[in-house]
């Protein structure tokens, strides 16, 4: 997983509530072999005026102008600016991986569904919760300026908006330690590297016909 | 200080670290992969820039999407194709070792472990498929796991495992004459239902799984997962060594004394205490038939359906009532009136070479019956099938009427091209009779391969006693 210190990047406004993970993600694409590729679908029910299909030539596809981020003030934004319940629904990883795929680091919201909210700290997407007050300000601001950046550095917890102020937000400890050193669950287990080595030594001798 | 289960002395083998929260690093000595849950698990090892942590634990082959038919022509169904075509991908370039479609050693994976001696007693086996469970019949912990997982043993060798409790289901005394390890495990399921062994591992004793085969063993066990235990397992006796001896991943001559010392050592101890005991007498278990849409829907060939009437907890009552709208069956009929549309053995549960020796005696010398519409048998493995072929049981079965096709998963989970319509009736030899499972509307009724092969020849269940 890759590591997250810091980022300044273009923000993204998903102004509706309880963006469900088949919304992010639809059912069809999950019988890819793949965890990535899932970018050119995300959101695709939105994004697209047709109906969507694995294996179909995304750039032939007709775009919804209207949708947000096919506006080209939003284009390379890593940032997703949401509202409450956001990733509600089924349970599927490849909400993160589409997010990811497509190149959120971040998403900023009221709350988030339980299980969303583990699986993109696993894949090493940032979520940050921030008051609704805080929220609608942000997306008076993305609304208002054309190319509206935030920096968001995790190891002071802190977003630095464009004039210099700045907001605090809050990240479990364990999290932020496996973001800031890009340790997912097997990164984890390899930090006991020794263990294991040491465990295999020995078992080599106790039985060796399993090696 | 108390005895401890073969549960618990296998676990302790394996405890790389515990990590003091109820959960330790468990160390995995096997890991199988086919072709349906391990292609994002490799696609995360190279999106990570991650190698296998010991490539040669890795034994991978596909079977749930390869057709049953002449391969030659390849696969039809283009995301079937990419499936197998993305696992050879994957074991050419992480170095895997592979029995492919093409090779007489491919098979259903929980299959082929045993059979190549990649299963062995003591071991940890897992893989991305419930089935896992299967591997316990040589007294090693194995059950299955979700691709994250399959990813972590890939990169790790290790997963991070919470202890189960123990269960202990003996079957005593000698089981009546034509009853199979498939009527002795579906009893078992009908006893403790289908969540009776959730958060168990169950180990399997008594003298009547004493007295099965490994094979039969192996049944036993693959359906521990029915019983909703993750893990199935029975004691190293005489027979399981005997069964590993001379395989290719068996241990060489050098080695082999010091584990058969190590092997002899992996029972329960006299002394040791389960969590929950469950006594079964063999002697009342009759030929097993399942009448709905769940395994623990089972009843004696000498019974009927089950009336709803009878229920008296609601929940129950209801489930009854849909299972056998679903199952498009009445109440109170002799479960030997009936009558099936098609027939398939095979399976990880029932397609070894005892399965199908079991099958070609009922239908020798018969016929398949005139209303079937389909009756195949699906081998577990190339090698099964040679041996079958060896045998002369494939000529036995084809002069019957039934179809004698190549080995895969098939008609248990319907992912390849064989399957039910809707509403066909099934005698299947397989493990799961969920709604949809061997074809959307498909009713299935889960039977031993001898039940299976007389539903055949007489076109309706029929106790495979009277034949
Ligand atoms: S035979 Fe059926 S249960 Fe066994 S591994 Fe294949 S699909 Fe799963």
């Amino acid at each position: 997983m890759e590591k997250f210190i810091s980022l300044k990047a273009i923000v993204a406004p998903m102004d509706r509530p309880n963006v469900d993970t088949d919304a992010i993600i639809p059912k069809q694409f999950l019988k890819s072999i793949k965890r990535t590729g899932f970018g050119p679908n995300l959101f695709d029910e939105w994004r697209y005026l047709d109906h969507g299909e694995p294996g179909m030539d995304n750039a032939k596809r007709q775009l919804n102008e209207d949708f947000v981020l096919n506006q080209p003030r939003y284009h390379g934004a890593q940032i997703l600016l949401a509202r409450e319940n956001f990733g509600c629904g089924s349970s599927r990883e490849h909400a993160p991986w589409a997010l990811l795929d497509y190149g959120f680091r971040v998403v900023i919201a009221p709350s988030f569904a339980d299980i969303f909210y583990s699986n993109s700290f696993k894949n090493g997407i940032l979520l940050i919760k921030l008051e609704t007050g805080v929220i609608d300000n942000l997306f008076n601001d993305v609304a208002a300026t054309e190319g509206y950046e935030l920096i968001i550095d995790l190891e002071t917890q802190i977003i630095t908006k464009p004039d210099g102020s700045t907001v605090k937000f809050d990240v479990d400890e364990f999290r932020k330690h496996r973001l800031l050193n890009g340790l997912d669950d097997i990164g984890l287990t390899l930090q006991h590297t020794d263990d294991i080595k040491a465990y295999e030594q020995r078992r080599r001798t106790e039985a060796p016909w399993l090696f | 200080m108390a005895g401890k289960t073969l549960y618990e002395k296998i676990w302790d083998q394996h405890v790389v670290r515990d990590n003091g929260d109820g959960t330790a690093l468990l160390y995995i000595d096997r890991q199988l992969v086919h072709e349906v849950t391990s292609p994002q698990a490799f696609e995360g090892l190279r999106i990570a820039g991650r190698k296998l942590w010991r490539v040669d634990a890795n034994l991978a082959t596909p079977d749930h999407n390869v057709p049953t038919t002449d391969r030659s022509k390849g696969i039809e169904d283009p995301i079937s194709r990419l499936q197998v075509e993305t696992l050879d991908q994957n074991c050419t370039d992480f170095g895997v070792t592979e029995f492919k479609m093409d090779d007489i050693r491919q098979g259903i994976v929980h299959v082929i472990g045993p059979e190549q001696g990649a299963t062995l007693p003591g071991m940890t086996v897992v893989c991305g498929d419930s089935h896992t469970s299967t591997h316990g019949a040589f007294g090693a912990l194995a059950h299955g796991i979700g691709t994250s997982e399959v990813e972590h043993v890939m990169a790790t060798q290790c997963l991070v495992q919470a202890k189960s409790k123990t269960m202990l289901v003996s079957v005593n005394g000698k089981v009546n004459a034509g009853i199979t390890a498939k009527d002795i495990v579906l009893a078992i399921i009908g006893e403790i239902g289908t969540a009776g062994g959730t958060g168990y591992a169950i180990e399997f004793g008594g003298d009547a799984i004493r007295a099965l085969s490994m094979e039969g063993r192996m049944t036993v066990c693959n359906m521990a997962i029915e019983a909703g235990a993750r893990a199935g397992m029975v004691a190293v006796d005489q027979k399981t060594i005997d069964f590993v001896k001379g395989r290719p991943y068996s241990p060489k001559e050098d080695q082999w004394e010091q584990a058969v010392k190590a092997w002899n050592e992996l029972h329960s101890d006299a002394d040791a205490s389960f969590d929950t005991i469950v006594n079964i007498d063999a002697a009342n278990i009759k030929p097993q038939v399942t009448w709905g849409t769940s395994p623990e829907m089972v009843v004696g060939i000498n019974s009927k359906v089950p009336d709803p009437a009878n229920e008296k907890d609601a929940v129950k009552r209801e489930g009854m009532i849909a299972a056998l709208k679903y199952m498009g069956l009445t109440a109170n009929t002799p479960m030997n009136e009936i009558e099936v549309d098609k027939v398939f053995i095979g399976s990880c549960t029932n397609s070894r070479i005892e399965d199908i020796r079991a099958a070609a005696e009922v239908a020798k010398g018969r016929k398949v019956a005139s209303n079937i519409k389909l009756a195949m048998v699906v081998p577990g493995s190339g090698l099964i099938k040679q041996q079958a072929e060896k045998e002369g049981l494939d000529k036995i079965l084809i002069e019957a009427g039934f179809e004698w096709r190549e080995p895969g998963c098939s008609m248990c989970l319907a992912m390849n091209a064989d399957r039910l319509e809707p509403q066909e009736r099934c005698a299947s030899t397989s493990n799961r009779n969920f709604e949809g499972r061997q074809g959307q509307g498909g009713r299935t009724h889960l039977v031993s391969p001898a039940m299976a092969a007389a539903a055949a020849v007489t076109g309706h269940f029929i106790d495979v006693q009277d034949m």
